[in-house]
């Protein structure tokens, strides 16, 4: 969000298979997202969504098809593919022996340098104001989560690609981050959603995705 | 506060890590020190033959004491997502993965070599053979790290006590260079001959390790976050 250039983003997949062992979990699967859009992954437990999703950010490589960025192949430049994607799997991250504030510093050195204060602000937006300094081993499995999406607020990253992000989340937490993506779509950004919920936000999914067993 | 660089930042976390989980660093210093500590009582008070023993227990229990630290080194991180969040960080894997491996060390190898004087003191050996003891782990402990690593990454996928018997199956064939190098250079100083050229070869064994472990436990790690 810390980048706000006007550049229209496109995050596409183009004829993914992906086999495992005997089982093929999808094939010829192809999608297109562009800034402003964002996008549904539905589909049974072990249907393959978190498999799509690692996939699409890139920590697996596809039987066969390609990922493109800007409508050229992510291997081309990962370095800008990295940089363009942030993506927060049903695993958070999220190391128990640091604080929420050490665990978000962490996270952002290993992107870009962020300013101590603009961290404050991302736990304080995921209302962990006051806990910031607590090991988060002592911080419930919700706020835990919480930690792992004020990730979201200082990344510069123009594509979120998210796993089941309202697990562990109650209402509150839910509200925010319907309005966190809502704000990123607006300022240009992409979404891909992975979730067996109903999600609720203001604007349409750009499609759906049913992955089927 | 962390460092802005981001393989100073990655050092400095581990190193955080470990110090917030004193029971894991202490641990395998114990048991090193234990272990070591059993001999003199088994083979009894004879210093002569003590002092001729010291250099290989103390060596084995090193080695020992190292792959008891291996399990966790990635384990914490690959269970928790951490691993993926470096993994998708711009920045090179490989660098990233080594600053990691840097921390192991210096949480691990260097209280050995740290603790090693006393234990020497305990089998009666003169200060030169502690001085060339400690020389030999200083260039020892972090090739034994560092090849340990390559195993650790390669079973991370093997939960349960299988994956801590396969890892030491697997790691410590290889370790026996670095052991014979180690002992023959004790040896040598011992009988009062030079020892320039098994400390050149100690280090040279690092150097090759240094250079080509970092890339071998990306690439394992990589296969095992598939």
């Amino acid at each position: 969000m810390t980048d706000q250039s006007s550049q229209t983003c496109t995050l596409k997949a183009l004829g993914l298979q992906c086999d495992r062992g005997d089982r093929e979990l999808f094939n010829d699967l192809s999608l297109s997202v562009s800034s402003g859009q964002w996008l549904q992954i539905c589909g049974a437990n072990g249907s393959g969504k978190t498999t799509l999703l690692r996939m699409l950010c890139g920590l697996i490589k596809p039987d066969a098809g390609e990922i493109h960025w800007q409508d050229k192949p992510a291997h081309q430049n990962p370095v800008l593919f990295r940089q363009s994607v942030e993506y927060i799997g049903h695993l958070a991250a999220v190391k128990p022996e640091l604080s929420p504030l050490e665990n978000l510093r962490f996270a952002a050195i290993l992107n870009s340098d962020t300013p101590k204060h603009k961290l404050e602000d991302a736990l304080d937006h995921v209302e962990l104001y006051g806990f910031e300094h607590e090991p988060a081993y002592t911080l419930s499995a919700g706020q835990q989560r919480r930690i792992a999406l004020a990730r979201l607020l200082i990344s510069p990253a123009k594509a979120w690609i998210l796993d089941e992000p309202f697990n562990a989340l109650d209402r509150s937490g839910v509200n925010v981050l319907e309005s966190l993506i809502e704000q990123h779509l607006q300022n240009g950004g992409l979404a891909i959603l992975a979730s067996h919920m109903p999600i609720n936000l203001p604007l349409e999914p750009a499609g759906q995705i049913q992955l089927t067993n | 506060m962390l460092s802005s660089n981001p393989y100073l930042a990655t050092i400095q976390r581990d190193l955080l890590l470990g110090l917030r989980n004193p029971g894991r660093l202490l641990n395998p210093l114990l048991f090193y020190g234990l272990v070591a500590l059993l001999f003199p009582l088994a083979l009894g008070p004879e210093h002569r033959l003590l002092a001729q023993a010291a250099p290989g227990i103390i060596w084995v229990a090193a080695l020992l004491a190292t792959l008891m630290t291996l399990d966790s080194l990635f384990r914490g991180d690959f269970n928790d997502g951490s691993l993926e969040l470096l993994a998708l960080s711009p920045h090179p894997f490989v660098l990233l993965v080594a600053a990691k491996l840097f921390a192991q060390w210096l949480l691990t190898g260097l209280p050995l070599i740290l603790l090693t004087p006393v234990l020497g003191m305990f089998f009666s050996l003169t200060g030169q053979s502690i001085g060339i003891l400690l020389l030999t782990l200083l260039l020892g402990t972090p090739t034994i790290s560092l090849i340990g690593a390559i195993g650790a990454a390669l079973t991370l996928n093997i939960r349960g006590a299988g994956g801590g018997a396969l890892l030491a199956l697997l790691v410590l064939p290889l370790y026996i260079p670095v052991l014979i190098f180690a002992a023959g250079t004790i040896k040598a100083a011992g009988a009062g001959l030079p020892v320039d050229g098994q400390l050149f070869f100690m280090a040279a064994l690092l150097v090759l390790a240094i250079t080509l472990a970092p890339a071998a436990v990306a690439a394992a790690l990589k296969i095992n976050m598939h």
